[in-house]
């Protein structure tokens, strides 16, 4: 503490913390990258893209469908199926308060939200993660509404997109999450027998059993840009081989690279660019 | 060689050494001790018994990483003919941490596949510790698509703390090595039999470890994260890896109840290090039942059958919607 922070009386010392500042919650938001300062409603009406940097800031999963899906004809896939603790498991907190805080704080029932809807006017089923639900880790629930999600694409004839953004595995369901991986991995053999495409976005973050299923297996697969992608955390990583890790490594611009991914798309071109791709790869019309 | 005991064998541990030093004297001494041997035997093994029949989860993980528990290689050696290492990707490197190849079993040509660990410290680097790198994921998937086209039913051994979270390993895109071997294992046209011998490691393990059959010995774990990795993120400290171990649910006969493995194979008392003979016995009839039950399929009910089993894996509720 200096000598004139000493000097001062305790009421105006805590006057500098922003907490008691009179402007409402929420008005404003920081960029996580630059810092800058933005009004809300600008960063909404950017897709939540920082007008300044380009950071991308991590969005929702009903919001992600927002941005992707027309407004009309969408209905959601597979939220009759809830989650339920197979394992009884309870580290310091049960994995059910786990799940109903999780609830609470996110208003979804799990971590992954799948529609069928159209993107400009191209028919398809989207699925997306929800990060803020227990690290979007993928259980049982998720699988299974990932396989009903592929399999209304199978019985409508449409392609497959999905939005991924997890830490991986969710560790609360044991094994059985593990076998999400094989799981949603073995549906997506039958979208290819039909030829339908599917289309894996990556997002901040992609990692672990995410990672390390389905999330590769795309026909086309797309990073947002600076999204952090891969199998083994930095963190871990870095505790096994002892070394700092280079610059970048396993942003999607590092993954372009090396060759692990088709392109990176800008949030603010990804609706135009998923149409595009999906009109092509059907051999339909472009969209105007 | 000199049996290694864990912590908790110590009891064991002990009675064992004394054995070994009245074996020493009886050889230059007049008197006949050999009862007082022969008891303190028949002691042991009513205590391994003991011991191991309330064995807890992070015990029997220990059990699963002992340095003398028998490896792919001791179970291709023990229970196949003709083996036939094959090696590499044919784009990158051969990988150490997975073993391979051609050989017969019960005079049947199979293709044998399986995590390798090493024993020593230079045969551990030599094996990077058993974690695979996607070299080694690309060769199992080369070899499985051979198998194919030969029409040779897979044998799988899965022992890995893990895939290798290195540098490399994510250049080469670790993740999508894994992906594309679970993706393409959904299809094998032919017979695929799982076993977990030692460590079944998360992806890393999976990713060899998707079948018409998955089994496990008695002490072997299965897991979506070691107990180890489990306690640091939830529990804050590695410490708690026994609570993990417990919560996480890894045990063969855990996993059997819960549905997730078909068979749990009895090991020899005090784990199959302590009789590697018996352990191949049994692995063998193992296998071969295993072998015979998938080959009466068509291939299509085996296909179909498999990809049943995999869309019924996970366990979740339907409530209706408001």
């Amino acid at each position: 503490m200096s000598w004139l922070q000493k000097l001062l009386p305790p009421k105006i010392k805590s006057r500098n913390n922003g907490s008691k500042s009179g402007v409402p919650e929420g008005l404003w938001s920081k960029c996580n990258a630059c810092s800058a300062v933005l009004y809300r409603t600008d960063l909404e009406n950017n897709l939540d893209v920082c007008p300044k940097c380009g950071y991308h800031t991590p969005v929702p999963a009903r919001r992600r469908l927002d941005i992707l899906l027309d407004a009309e004809g969408r209905f959601e896939i597979g939220a009759e199926v809830r989650p339920v603790d197979i394992l009884k498991f309870k580290d310091s907190k049960r994995y059910p308060d786990r799940l109903s805080a999780a609830q609470d704080d996110t208003g979804e029932d799990d971590a992954l939200v799948v529609m069928q809807g159209a993107i400009m006017n191209v028919p398809c089923v989207v699925a997306a993660f929800e990060f803020k639900f227990i690290g979007g880790s993928m259980g049982s629930v998720v699988g299974e509404r990932f396989v009903r999600g592929v399999k209304t694409a199978l019985d409508n004839n449409l392609p497959f997109i999905c939005v991924a953004a997890s830490g991986g595995a969710r560790m609360q369901e044991g094994l059985n999450s593990l076998m999400q991986m094989a799981k949603t991995s073995a549906i997506l053999t039958k979208l290819s027998e039909q030829r339908l495409p599917f289309i894996s976005v990556l997002t901040d973050p992609t990692m672990g059993g995410v990672s390390a299923s389905f999330a590769f297996l795309g026909d086309v697969v797309i990073g947002e840009p600076g999204a952090l992608i891969g199998f083994a955390g930095p963190r871990v990583i870095e505790q096994t081989v002892r070394e700092t890790l280079p610059e970048g490594f396993q942003r999607s611009e590092f993954l372009l690279q090396k060759g692990a991914i088709d392109m990176i798309v800008d949030r603010r071109e990804m609706r135009r660019k998923l149409a595009d791709l999906l009109t092509l790869l059907t051999k339909q019309a472009a969209v105007s | 060689m000199k049996t290694t005991f864990l912590d908790f064998e110590q009891p064991i541990a002990e009675l064992e050494n004394k054995i070994e030093e009245l074996r020493f004297v009886q050889d230059d001494s007049a008197v006949d001790i050999s009862v007082e041997i022969s008891h303190l035997e028949k002691k042991s093994q009513e205590l391994t018994k003991t011991i191991y029949g309330k064995l807890t989860p992070w015990q029997i993980s220990q059990v699963a990483r002992h340095p003398q528990r028998p490896y792919t290689l001791d179970y291709i050696a023990g229970i196949f003919t003709d083996f036939e290492e094959l090696h590499g990707d044919r784009a990158f490197a051969d990988d150490t941490a997975i073993v391979g190849g051609v050989a017969r079993f019960n005079g049947q040509s199979v293709m044998v596949i399986g995590h390798q660990k090493g024993r020593d410290t230079k045969e551990r680097q030599y094996r990077n510790f058993g974690m695979p790198r996607p070299e080694g994921y690309r060769k199992a998937l080369r070899l499985m698509k051979l198998a194919e086209k030969f029409n040779l039913p897979i044998i799988t051994f899965i022992d890995t703390p893990g895939a290798y979270p290195g540098i490399g390993a994510e250049e080469r895109g670790q993740s999508e090595a894994i992906g594309r071997n679970l993706y393409e294992m959904t299809k094998l046209r032919v017979p695929v039999i799982c076993t977990v011998i030692g460590e079944g490691g998360s992806g890393g393990a999976l990713a060899i470890a998707v079948g018409d059959v998955v089994q496990m010995l008695q002490y072997s774990t299965y897991s979506v994260i070691s107990p180890e990795g489990c306690a640091s993120i939830l529990w804050k400290t590695a410490e708690r890896a026994a609570d993990a171990a417990d919560a996480l649910g890894i045990t063969a006969s855990r996993l059997k109840t819960l549905g997730l493995i078909d068979k749990v194979i009895n090991e020899p008392v005090g784990g199959a290090h302590r009789n590697p003979v018996q352990m191949m016995a049994t692995m063998k009839k193992a296998i071969a039942d295993a072998l015979r039950a998938q080959q009466e399929k068509s291939i299509d009910e085996l296909l179909e059958t498999r990809f049943d089993r995999l869309m019924d894996y996970g366990q979740f509720k339907e409530e209706a919607i408001a």
